[in-house]
Order: C-alpha cells, then structure tokens, then sequence
C-alpha cells in the first residue's frame, strides 16, 4: 500500500509540474467541449430566428408573365430579384452553387392559366446543397399555398365549397417537453464530458510508461525492492485522479456555459442545476478507471512517446462507438446495455439530463460493471508489466 | 558479496550469456570488462532481476535473485545503463523518492537524503529540477539515488560513459570510498585503463563466456602481455571468434 501511495504522490507532484498534462488536463479538455457546444449552439440559434424574419431573395426568370404571383410572392416576405438571363444559365448557376435556388416561369404560363390548364412552375434547386434547403422550402411553400388559394378561388366562381379539397385535415401534436428535446442536443453532452475525462489522463498515462521508459528512468524503477504491480497501480491512481480533476472542470463549465447561451429561444430548457452537476460526476466518474487502464495498456505497448501518443488517441474515440450506434438505431436504456462503459454513462446523463427519474438498478449495473472493467484492464496493465519485454 | 554460477539468457536465436561464473566479495572492486555486445549488460540485468536467466543460479548475500527476486533487489543498489531521472523533479526529490520507494522510514528519509548529497558532492544543485542536467550531474544524482539507502551490494553498468575527465576522476573517488566502507561493488565496462585503475579483480567477458578471471598482474601474466590493452585482446581471442 505505501508503495502504490508513494508512487501515486509522486505522479500527482511530477505531473502539477508538468505544461503540457496541466494544459490537456485544465484547459484542452474542459473547455473544447463547452467552446464548441456554445458555438453550434448559437449557429444554430442564429439561423433558426434569423431566417424566418429575412426576408428572402428569390431570382425568378420570367416574373413577367406572372404579375399577380409575384405581388403574392412579396407580400409572403418574398424579394423577387433578376435571375440568370436562361433557364441553362440558371441550372448552371444552381449546380455551381452560385444560387441556391431560382424560379422559372415559362412565357406560355398566362395562356395555361387563362385555359385553366396546369401550368408549370420550375422550382431548380441542388438537392445536395443542404444550406439551400431552407430557402427552397420557404419557395415552395408559397407557391404551394398561392396554388391552394387559386384553386379555393376557382371553385368558388363556380359554387362549389372549397372544403371538398380538404377531406383530411391533418395535424401533428409534439409532445416532446422542453427538456427532452434538448436532450437530442445535450445528448453530444456525455460525449464532451466522456473526452475531457480522457484527455485529462492522457498526458500522464503516457508519461508514466512509454515516457518513462524512453527517459530511461524505468530500468532503475524496476530495480527497486518493489512489487511492479504496485508501481503500476500507483500510475493508473494518479491518471484517474488527473481524470477526475478534468472532468468535474469541464461539468461546472457547462453548468456556467448554459446559462449564457440562447436555449429558451430554441424552446429548450436544460436541467443542469448543481445537484445535476453533482449527479453527472458521480455517475460518469467510474468511468475514469477504464480510461486510464486502457490508455496505460494501450502506451505499456510502444516505444516512444510520440507512438504511444498516436496510439492513446484512439482511445478517445473508441467511448464515442457505442454511443454512436445507439444514437442511430435510437435503442432504448436496458439493464443489458448499462455493461457497456461509456454507454452507460451516455444513457445515464441522457436520461438526467432528461429530467427523468433515474432507475437505480440502472445506475448500480452501470457504476459496478464499469468498475469490474476497468479493474479487468488494471489487472492487465499489471500483467503486462510483469513481463521482461517491458524494456524493449 | 555476489556469486554467479553457469548463468545463461538467450533471446530468441541470440545467445546473450552462455555460462558466466564468477564471484564478487565485499570490500572490493570487481569490474566486468568486454567488447560491446559480450553479455555485461545482460548479466548485470539478471542480477538485479530485470531479466531471468535461463539456466544457472546467481545469489546477492546469499540471496536468490529468481528465488527471492524481492529479498536480493534489497540487497543492491544500481546503476542501470543511461539511467534516467524525473525532469519535473528536484534532484533532492528525485533521490527521496527512491528512499521512500525502499521502504525506508518516514523520519530517518531526509537525513539519508542529506547523506548522500554530502558524500557525492551535489549540494550545489541539489534542490534544481533535473531537467538541463549535465551527464556528469545526471550520473552523480543517479548514483546517489542508488545508494540513498545505504546497500551492501552495489552494480554499476557503464557509469562513466559520456563523462568528462573530472566527472570520471570524482566518479573513481567516490567507488573506492564504497570499497573502503566495506561493500561489494562491481561494474562494467568496455574500457581496459579505466578497470585497471579501480578493479581489485577484473572478469574479462567475451561471447557470452568468462575469457579471464584475476587480478591485472595476474591478466599479464596469464596472457603474456605487458601492454594491458593487448592482454585484452589476448583474452578476448582465447574465447574464440564472438
């Protein structure tokens, strides 16, 4: 035991000391998470209000033929504009993004229309450009509803009630609260939250194998009257500390963060109060035993420490694989999948998040299959440093 | 005291040692002396327990060292090749370390500490981080990371290698002060004059193989050379082609 604790003090002295684990541990991995969150957020936030209140520029070719539409148009907060002089400068000009969308209205359209036969308006658009998608649906849906009123209008002329064109009348009820639907977003959370972890050890579990062993300060380690088992958990100790410390930063980051950025107005209201904060880290935190098992087996295996970095970094992608499938076949929690670490953790705080009642037999298979894991690799790592290969 | 008795280690196809016996007795200098890739490093590596041998025996004390890998390991201090210290660490810090790591006593860590700057002389940059160390400076705070906690058994491997002239006269100083206090120290090079300056005994290792074991008169005299550079190479050619 005074051994694991020496070399675990020593870990922590060494790595205070150390620029670059106190920038991925403090800076790097608090706070990319929130900066980036804040950023796509306020995109977002930005284009939804933005774009229903601009009014829309909208190239047509031939407005001419087509007065009545184009006074519609602008009174639907519509710009008509000049367009491309032709229908193939238009389709060019779409397919090389320099319109997202233009209106063509052929010269026969007054003819059609007094003939009362359809007559036909080209939406072009690049379905591939989904920037335009925005503004071909806003085109479209006043031309669909100047479509509707005409026909209610032509129906009226001849003393048919207009109602025969509605049989359906469909209407869609989302009931989804507030704080579920900023779970869909605040779902990425756990993810940020899973990385800070990571990148918070990362530096140290490095330094404590592949550095150490290309600084040459491991031979004369080895040399000591010591278990290695307990120089080695004494190291993956010291990484689940610096874990922790980097994500209980990056919690109360997003705590402040959220409260200064627009939610309300994307009709969200996250529930990540202090007891949430609190909550969040008790439940993600096992989690940091795994991380710094397997990034010391993972860097125990190369030679350097630019090779152990490339390695390890792998390993802060691996906990975004279950979480990215589960996201897309949209699986419900279960006990069975509360084994899987980083899964867990995900569903967990999806569902805190959430403000849903947490399911206890959850959290304890979670937190307990978890830790079995991470003691699994631990008990690995402590394997592999039994080995005479260890020098190289 | 240390006896190596018929060791042998391969690595894969490679036949690093091949039955090497010898003794080290305490109050005395031995120096295992050999060409580059003879088996020293390998050697010293069993002894202090890093690698297992495949067959043969070796005992530090008395002591196993694949019996009782835990026991011998307490028994030496050592001095492993390019051995490396803690940059962030002081050099007063990298050496308590260690003593804490030996399991030594909370109270008495800070005087041995103390001790062991005084005897190597490193006051004045004891309490600077090791980082931008000298090797000279780099060795003298290994060596008394090695010795903070007062072994009998002492196993340097290549210790003067990338010293300057002075750094290697203090470095001598401070092995026959080791050998007047009684202990066993060996150590290796790949350099006849520096052996024959300090050993007592000298174990000329070739091949894997013991070529030559004796006192530097008795080398001359075994080879028939004056010059101790051919009686080097004397002994190294009566092993055979490596």
């Amino acid at each position: 035991m005074r051994t694991i604790r020496n070399v675990f003090l020593k870990e922590v002295v060494d790595n205070f000391r150390d620029r670059r684990t106190l920038i991925s541990a403090l800076l790097m991995g608090p706070l990319f998470g929130p900066i980036l969150f804040a950023f796509v957020i306020n995109m977002s936030v930005k284009q939804s209000l933005s774009s229903a209140d601009d009014p829309l520029d909208l190239p047509v070719i031939g407005s001419e033929y087509a007065p009545n539409l184009m006074t519609y148009l602008e009174s639907n907060n519509i710009n008509i504009v000049d367009g491309p002089a032709t229908r193939n400068d238009a389709v060019e000009g779409v397919g090389n993004g320099e319109h997202d969308v233009v209106v063509v209205i052929p010269e026969s359209f007054g003819e059609n229309f007094s003939e009362m036969t359809p007559a036909t308006i080209e939406v072009i658009t690049d379905q591939a450009n989904t920037q335009a998608e925005r503004e071909t649906r806003r085109a479209t849906r006043a031309l669909r509803s100047y479509n509707q009123e005409l026909a209610a209008m032509r129906l009226t002329v001849r003393g048919v009630n207009p109602m025969v064109m509605r049989p359906l009348n469909i209407d869609e009820v989302d009931v989804s609260t507030p704080s579920g639907r900023s779970a869909i977003l605040l779902g990425m959370l756990s993810y940020f939250f899973i990385f800070a972890l990571l990148t918070g050890g990362m530096n140290l579990a490095i330094d404590a194998t592949a550095g150490e062993r290309e600084r040459g300060s491991l031979e004369p380690l080895l040399c000591l009257p010591v278990k290695r088992d307990h120089l080695i958990y004494g190291k993956i100790f010291a990484t689940c500390l610096f874990m922790a410390i980097s994500l209980s930063l990056s919690l109360t980051c997003f705590h402040f963060v959220l409260k200064f950025m627009p939610l309300q107005e994307l009709g969200m209201t996250p529930n990540f109060g202090p007891a949430v904060v609190l909550m969040a880290f008790l439940l993600l935190v096992p989690f940091a035993l795994v991380g710094a098992s397997l990034m010391t087996l993972v860097a125990s295996f190369t030679k350097s420490f630019k090779e152990a970095q490339t390695w390890v970094s792998v390993v802060l992608l691996a906990p975004t694989m279950p979480i990215l499938v589960v996201s897309i076949l949209m699986v419900r929690p279960s006990t069975a999948l509360m084994f899987i670490p980083s899964l867990s953790q995900h569903l967990l705080l999806v569902g805190l998040i959430k403000n849903e009642a947490l399911n206890m037999l959850h959290v304890a298979v979670s937190v307990g299959g978890t830790l079995i894991i991470g003691a699994g690799l631990t008990w690995i790592c402590a394997r592999l440093y039994r080995r005479e290969g260890l020098l190289g | 005291m240390i006896r190596v008795n018929g060791l042998q280690k391969s690595f894969g196809e490679v036949k690093a040692v091949h039955g090497v016996s010898f003794n080290a007795d305490d109050g005395k200098i031995t120096g295992l002396l050999g060409p580059n890739g003879a088996g020293k490093s390998t050697t010293l590596r069993v002894l202090y327990t890093v690698l297992k041998p495949d067959s043969g025996t070796a005992t530090i004390d008395g002591v196993d060292v694949v019996a009782d890998s835990l026991g011998a390991r307490a028994r030496i201090g050592s001095l492993p090749h390019g051995s490396g210290l803690y940059p962030h660490l002081t050099a007063r810090e990298n050496i308590a370390y260690y003593a804490r790591l030996y399991e030594m006593s909370p109270d008495t860590i800070d005087g041995a500490v103390q001790t062991v700057i005084d005897q190597l002389n490193i006051n004045d940059f004891a309490d600077r981080r090791t980082k931008g160390f000298s090797q000279g400076q780099k060795t003298k705070v290994s060596l008394a990371r090695a010795l903070v906690h007062g072994p009998q058994n002492i196993l340097l491997d290549e210790p003067s290698n990338g010293l300057d002239v002075m750094a290697t006269r203090s470095l001598r100083e401070q092995i026959r002060e080791l050998k007047h206090a009684g202990k066993c120290v060996l150590f290796s090079s790949h350099v006849m004059q520096e052996v024959a300056a300090l050993c007592d005994e000298i174990v000329i290792i070739a091949a894997g193989q013991v070529a030559l074991h004796d006192t530097t008169d008795g080398i001359r005299n075994a080879t028939g050379c004056d010059d101790l550079e051919d009686a080097f190479v004397k002994a190294i050619e009566m092993v055979g082609p490596a």
